[in-house]
This record gives structure tokens, sequence and C-alpha cells, in this order.
């Protein structure tokens, strides 16, 4: 078995070199009494808790309510650092929406032979009802959380676009509203961007996608939620109250006189923009999945005559589709005339049958991923495996070989945790925020910092014992 | 603006926290009846006390005797019995998770920490040693939603839906108290009088907390009329059937403001009210303590399906 290859620690460089962006954040470190932190840790748990961030686990019924672990190391990025990441991830979102609009309209990429036809066409992500179909603003994806990891000083790659109904932003919130708490002191020392406007800005951004004639004086918005007991549920709730935006289930909502509209005490009340929560396979069981028991009869109806926005709209999965990544680059220049500024990580393609027999050969050193899989289920981290684990992912490839691809291993960049020893690095990645609407785009300084707290561990993922950080993006 | 199902999730949410103070009370009141009488006089007072409750059938498909540890944990903490503190606190918690965004964060907060706490408490068997602090402890969390609601709240249609659910609720507790316990109660009962009687009107008033208040009222002198008519008809007594209406009506009233329409549930509401407010004791007797009582009891549950309808919780 090969040895992983050593890692970039973001903060420490060797023994007291300290990289320049978290050389504030150290000294303070070193001066502060580390039983006093590592009681502060504790309080940032009961915290936690007492407001009910607690996510429920898939397959897990008795550990009903669980809360992602939560470190008090901030991670650190310097003004430069993310200003090119911005413009890197500003590039693709751009590139996304305009794609979406094309495989949906004219397919000029397909005419172009820059992506084969069978990718798009065998593809479960791709989504007929969507052909014609533009939606208000002609804006797809409203919300994105874009998945970064890193490997050096300079080198960030892209592992996963997220645009259909990404989460984790609550935690970006509360996380930093925990700190402010916990250690006002090092808000004075250090010029930390703000976070806290993201609720105002997805309220307004929402808005600005709202369909142009509706009976409402100003727009209407609402949070489409599976209900209280889906995993993500406290983040839909936390996001309608700071949003100021109703929480609805789609047994609250029903089509009156072409709206859709929602029970209120009152009667029925149109409503001009969804911000869904839900798959699309729940969206409308008339168009998606006659066997549903959720979803809105007929929204679909309403959507394609333009009085409704779904954000994000319908079939955006194809864009972040697994089958699709290794495209990605090819789709950037295509429809912005530029190179890719954040770099993809290099693919093979299992359906390919010279990729096949490449990952077979090398599987122990490979990361294997289900083309339709998400959340880190269904994947196989090669150097981590064990020989039965090995044998059992080979079987799988050889029987469906189109369903995976696999790429190498990263070395991802590491940041340290305070463990009960002190600092241990732990390996990260990074998630910021994307809002898009027709006149800007917005990325929230920052994002969601999740960090695999098992030493060594590359799955950050919170299902699978990952937890989180701030990230703290400093100002000029 | 306000979706039907949170105006339900707010009315269920009191409904169910109001349900679990009352049952704890009821087994404060049992227990200090058990510790007051000799021994085999208890069994009695639990029985009446699980038929108050609603659950004597589903406390007998577990146990044969009405042993006091077995009904105090019963009525406390056991997940088969929908009706017990921790059911009932859980099923608040769920409404409150549902409706977080009509309330304020210390509402929520408070729920959640309640939960938290009588989890952890009442994951144990509650004994004779613990069980004074345990019912402390019900009480003191019970207490700081209440407070957070008040304390917080705008007074706005979320804030009507909570009190509505709380008095209806509360009615329908002081109005079952009293009913399953009529018969001492009645001026003709045959032990008028007897030390029997005073340690069950002293379980009366327990149930509804309101030993101390009575005393303070009559000055120390108990008849069966006089509770009665306190816990029934006196518009000062938080418990009372009438405070309770006339809350109702009150709050139904604030909707009618706010919305500008009237619906079914405030002539319903009016008319329940005034029957309360224009009788007297007298004729509540000359009615039958227990038919008045039922009646009163469907009366308010009618209301209830009233309010359900007339504001759309469920569709």
């Amino acid at each position: 078995m090969s040895s992983p290859p050593p890692s970039f620690d973001e903060m420490l460089q060797g023994p007291d070199q300290v990289r320049d962006p978290y050389s504030v954040y150290y000294d303070w470190f070193s001066h502060d009494d580390l039983r006093r932190l590592q009681r502060k840790s504790r309080e940032a748990e009961a915290f936690f808790r007492r407001i009910g961030i607690t996510f429920n686990v898939y397959g897990q019924q008795e550990a009903d309510e669980r809360l992602i672990p939560f470190d008090i190391v901030p991670r650190i990025i310097s003004a430069r650092e993310w200003s090119r990441l911005e413009r890197g991830i500003e590039q693709r979102v751009r590139a996304i929406n305009a794609f979406l609009h094309d495989i949906y309209h004219r397919q000029e990429i397909l005419r172009a032979g820059r992506i084969p036809q069978h990718v798009i066409a065998g593809n479960e992500a791709f989504t007929p009802q969507m052909i014609g179909v533009t939606p208000p603003g002609r804006v797809y994806t409203h919300i994105s959380g874009v998945d970064l990891v890193r490997t050096g000083e300079d080198d960030f790659f892209v592992l996963e676009d997220n645009v259909r109904t990404p989460s984790g932003v609550s935690y970006m919130l509360e996380n930093r509203e925990t700190m402010l708490q916990m250690f006002p002191e090092l808000f004075t020392r250090l010029k930390v961007r703000p976070v806290s406007a993201y609720p105002q800005l997805l309220r307004r951004s929402l808005s600005d996608c709202a369909p142009e004639e509706s009976p409402n004086r100003k727009p209407v918005v609402a949070v489409l939620t599976p209900g209280i007991h889906n995993s993500a549920y406290f983040e839909h709730a936390f996001l309608a109250d700071q949003m100021g935006a109703e929480l609805v289930e789609s047994h609250d909502l029903r089509i009156v006189d072409g709206h859709v509209a929602m029970r209120t005490t009152q009667g029925y009340q149109p409503i001009d923009v969804i911000y869904r929560r839900v798959d699309d396979a729940y969206l409308d069981p008339l168009t998606f999945n006659p066997e549903s028991l959720l979803g809105v009869p007929g929204i679909m109806d309403v959507y394609r005559a333009g009085r409704i926005t779904i954000a994000n709209a319908p079939g955006t999965g194809i864009a972040d589709d697994k089958a699709l990544y290794s495209y990605m680059p090819d789709i950037i220049e295509f429809y912005t005339g530029e190179r890719a500024i954040l770099q993809n990580v290099p693919t093979w393609r299992c359906s390919e049958e010279e990729s096949l027999a490449y990952v077979l050969a090398h599987l122990n050193e490979l990361v294997v991923k289900e083309v339709h899989g998400s959340g880190g289920y269904g994947m196989l981290v090669g150097p981590a495996a064990s020989k039965k684990e090995l044998a059992r992912f080979e079987a799988k490839l050889r029987a469906k070989p189109a369903n995976y691809i696999a790429q190498p291993t990263l070395a991802l960049s590491t940041v340290p945790i305070l463990t009960k020893s002190g600092l241990a690095p732990r390996h990260v990645d990074l998630r910021p925020y994307v809002l898009v609407s027709p006149n800007r785009i917005e990325i929230t300084p920052g994002g969601l910092t999740r960090v695999a707290l098992k030493k060594g561990s590359l799955v950050v993922n919170s299902s699978q014992g990952g937890g989180t950080k701030d990230t703290w993006v400093l100002g000029d | 603006m306000m979706l039907g199902k949170t105006a339900g999730g707010l009315f269920w949410m009191c409904r169910y926290l109001e349900r679990a103070e009352s049952v704890a009370r009821l087994v404060e009141a049992g227990w200090h009846m058990a510790l007051t009488q000799s021994a085999s006089a208890d069994s009695n007072e639990w029985e009446s006390i699980l038929i108050t409750a609603g659950i004597l059938d589903a406390y007998k498909q577990k146990y044969d005797t009405f042993a006091t540890a077995n009904v105090v944990n019963f009525m406390l903490r056991d997940r088969d019995n929908v009706s017990s503190v921790m059911s009932n606190i859980e099923l608040a918690r769920q409404n409150a998770r549902m409706v977080r965004t009509a309330l304020s964060s210390e509402v929520w907060e408070a729920t959640n920490e309640a939960w938290m706490t009588l989890r952890e408490i009442l994951a144990r068997p509650v004994t004779d040693r613990n069980l004074h602090d345990t019912l402390a402890t019900i009480r003191l969390n019970s207490s700081v939603v209440r407070g957070a609601l008040h304390g917080t709240m705008l007074r706005n249609d979320i804030f009507a839906f909570a009190r509505l659910g709380t008095f209806i609720e509360r009615a329908d507790n002081t109005a079952r108290i009293l009913d399953v316990k009529y018969y001492v109660l009645l001026p003709s009962a045959a032990f008028v009088g007897t030390s029997m009687d005073n340690a069950q009107w002293e379980v009366i008033l327990r149930s509804v907390s309101a030993e101390r208040s009575y005393r303070w009222v009559t000055a120390g002198d108990s008849s069966a009329k006089g509770i009665a008519e306190f816990l029934i008809l006196d518009a000062r007594m938080p418990r009372s059937v009438a405070f309770c209406i006339s809350k109702v009506r009150q709050y139904l009233g604030h909707l009618a403001e706010e919305y500008g329409t009237r619906l079914p549930s405030h002539d319903l509401a009016d008319q329940l009210d005034a029957r309360i407010r224009n009788t007297d004791i007298e004729a509540v007797f000359q009615t039958g303590l227990h038919e008045f009582l039922g009646e009163f009891i469907s009366d308010n549950i009618r209301l209830a399906n009233h309010i359900e309808r007339d504001f759309r919780f469920y569709g």
C-alpha cells in the first residue's frame, strides 16, 4: 500500500513557522491557557444543543438528533487567496448557468462536440421536462455551494459544484455567532469579513428572481421543507426565520387561480418564490413522480407559465452530475471564452475502457465515487480501504463501470483542531455559498469549513464523523 | 399572514405543555394523598387520578395493581403512555420545532431545554427519594417556557393561537378533575364533614394548585359547594372554568379584530362564556354538577374543533 503523500498545513509550515494569515491568531493562541480553551470548546457544544442545531442521521433511528462537532480553531484565508477563489467561483457559476440554459434549449455545446451526446442523453439527471422552459430571470442555480479542496500554497481544486440543494449554510452562520460570543477579543485584533448578511442577501437575491407579474405587491417567498424529520430541518427553519419567509411543506400548498398558494389562517395566499429544499422528484407528482405523496400537483404547469420561481430550478442536477464533472473545464471555456481559474481534479471515467483498466490496476491509490451518490456514501478511499473493501469495489466496478468515476487521492490540506493535548492537524475542505440573481453574483466571504476529526481521515462529511470550523476571510 | 399549519402547531404546542403540567400536578396530588393516607386507602385514589388523566385503560393493560411507584412512573415517564409528562413534552417540542419561525428564540430555547432536561431526568425510574425534585424540575421548566412566552412574544395572532391552546386545554383539565370527583362535592353526599371528605377536597384543590388560594379566598372555611363554586365560577382563579373560557373568548376577539372577520367559533365562545357568567352555583347544582360539567366538556371540544376549522389548521 502506498503511504499518503505529505499534506500542506495551512497554519504551520514547521515548528513555530506560522503562515502569514495565521500569525495573529497563533500568537493569541500560544499566550492563552489551553484548559480555558478546552472549557470554551465544551461550552460551544452546550450552546449548539440549546439552540437546537442538530441534524438527523439517515439510517440511524436510535441517534435521533445529533450535533455536528464544532472545532474552535478557525480556518483563516488571506484577502489575496480569497479574491482569487472568488473570481474562480464566479466564473464557474456563470458558466454553469449558461450551460443549463443551453442544455435545455439549443444544446450548442453538444452540436459543437465538446460533450458527447451520450453523457447527456443517457443521464438520469437530465430533466426532459425542462426542455424549452426558461426560469424567471434566466437564473438556474440561485444558490450553490462549491466544494473546494486545497493541496498547496496556490493549489485549489473544485471537488463538486453542488447546484441542487446545498446545505450547511446555517452552520456557517452559527459557527461565526458562536466564535463572536466566545472570543470577542480575537475579532478586535483581526479584521474578519462578516458573513451575517447572508440571509438578507438570500432574501434579496430570491426576490430579484421573482416572476415579473404577481398578485402580490412585494414578492412573497417561502421555504419548502420535507418536514421536521428531514436531516436538515433545522437549517430550513433557520433560513426561513432569518429571511422572514414562510416555512411550508407541500401539503400547505396548492394551485389556486393559476398561482401557487399557501394555506393561511385567512385562506389561500399566492406566493412568488419557492426556495425548495426537496429534490426534483418531490416537486410535482403530476410531472415527476406519480407515486409521490409529497409535492404540489400542478406546480410545474405554473412554473412553465412563468408564474412561480423555483430555486434552484428543476433539472440543475445535470450540471453537478459526476459523469459531467470531468467536462467542466470545457464547459467553462465554451461559455466564457476563458480558461478555468480553479482546477478540476483529474478524473477517470470508468465508462471508458482504458480508464477502467487503469482504475482497476490502481484501485488502492484512487478515490472511486458513485456517479449519482452524495454525502460520502458509496465512495471508496483506496489508500484507506481494507483488502475486502477493495475486492468488493472491484466487483462493483466490473459490473457497472459507467456508474463510477475515479480520482487521485488528493493530499487535502490540514488545519489544526483543538484536542486534549493541544493542536493537531486534520484534513479540511471548504464550501463557499454563492447566490445568483439576474443582476449580480454574490459570494459570502468564507463559507463552511468541514474537517475530518479522525486523524488521517480524508472524509469530512458530517454524516461520517466530520466536524466544522468557522472560516475567516481576512480584510485587506 | 400566517400558515394554518403554524396556527395549529402553536395551538397544540401549548395544549401539550399545559397537559404536561396538569399530569404532573395530578401526580403531585395523588402522591400527597398516598403519603397522608394509610397504605390501603391510597390505591383507590390512584385509580381515580388515572381516570381523570384519561389513561386508566392504558394503565390496566400494563399493571394489575395501583402501586404508587407504577402509577407515578407510568404518568411521568412511560413512553407507551401518550399522556405521560415525557410524551407531552416530546409532542410540545415537536410542535415547537414545526412552528419555530413563529416563536421567539427565547421560547424555542426554553422549550428545547425543558425537553433536554426532562429527557435526562426521566430516563431513569422515579423513586420516593427523587419524586419531589422531579416534580419541582417539571414545574420550573414549564414556568420558564411560560415566562418566555409572556416576556418575549409579540401580541399578535401567533400569541393568540398559543393562548387559545393553553386555555382550551386548561378548561378541559379543570372540568375533568371536578367531574371525576363530582360526588364528593355534592351537598347531599353522606360523608360530608368527615376526614375522608377533607382529604378528597384537598386532592381536588391540589390538582389545580389551588389549595392556598382557596383558603385565602374563603378564610379557611371549606365547603363542597364553596370548592365547586371557586373552581367553576370564580373568574379570579386562573384555572377556573370561568377564567379559561373568558380568556378563550378574549383571544378569539383579538383574532376577529386582527383579521377583520367573525367566524362560527366566535359565536360559540361568546355563548359558552355567557352561560358560565350568567349562572350561579345553586343553578349548577340544580342542573346536576355531573351533567353541567359533562355538557361543558363537550361544548369545549366542539369549540376547539371549530377553531381548527375556522383557521384552517389542517386544510
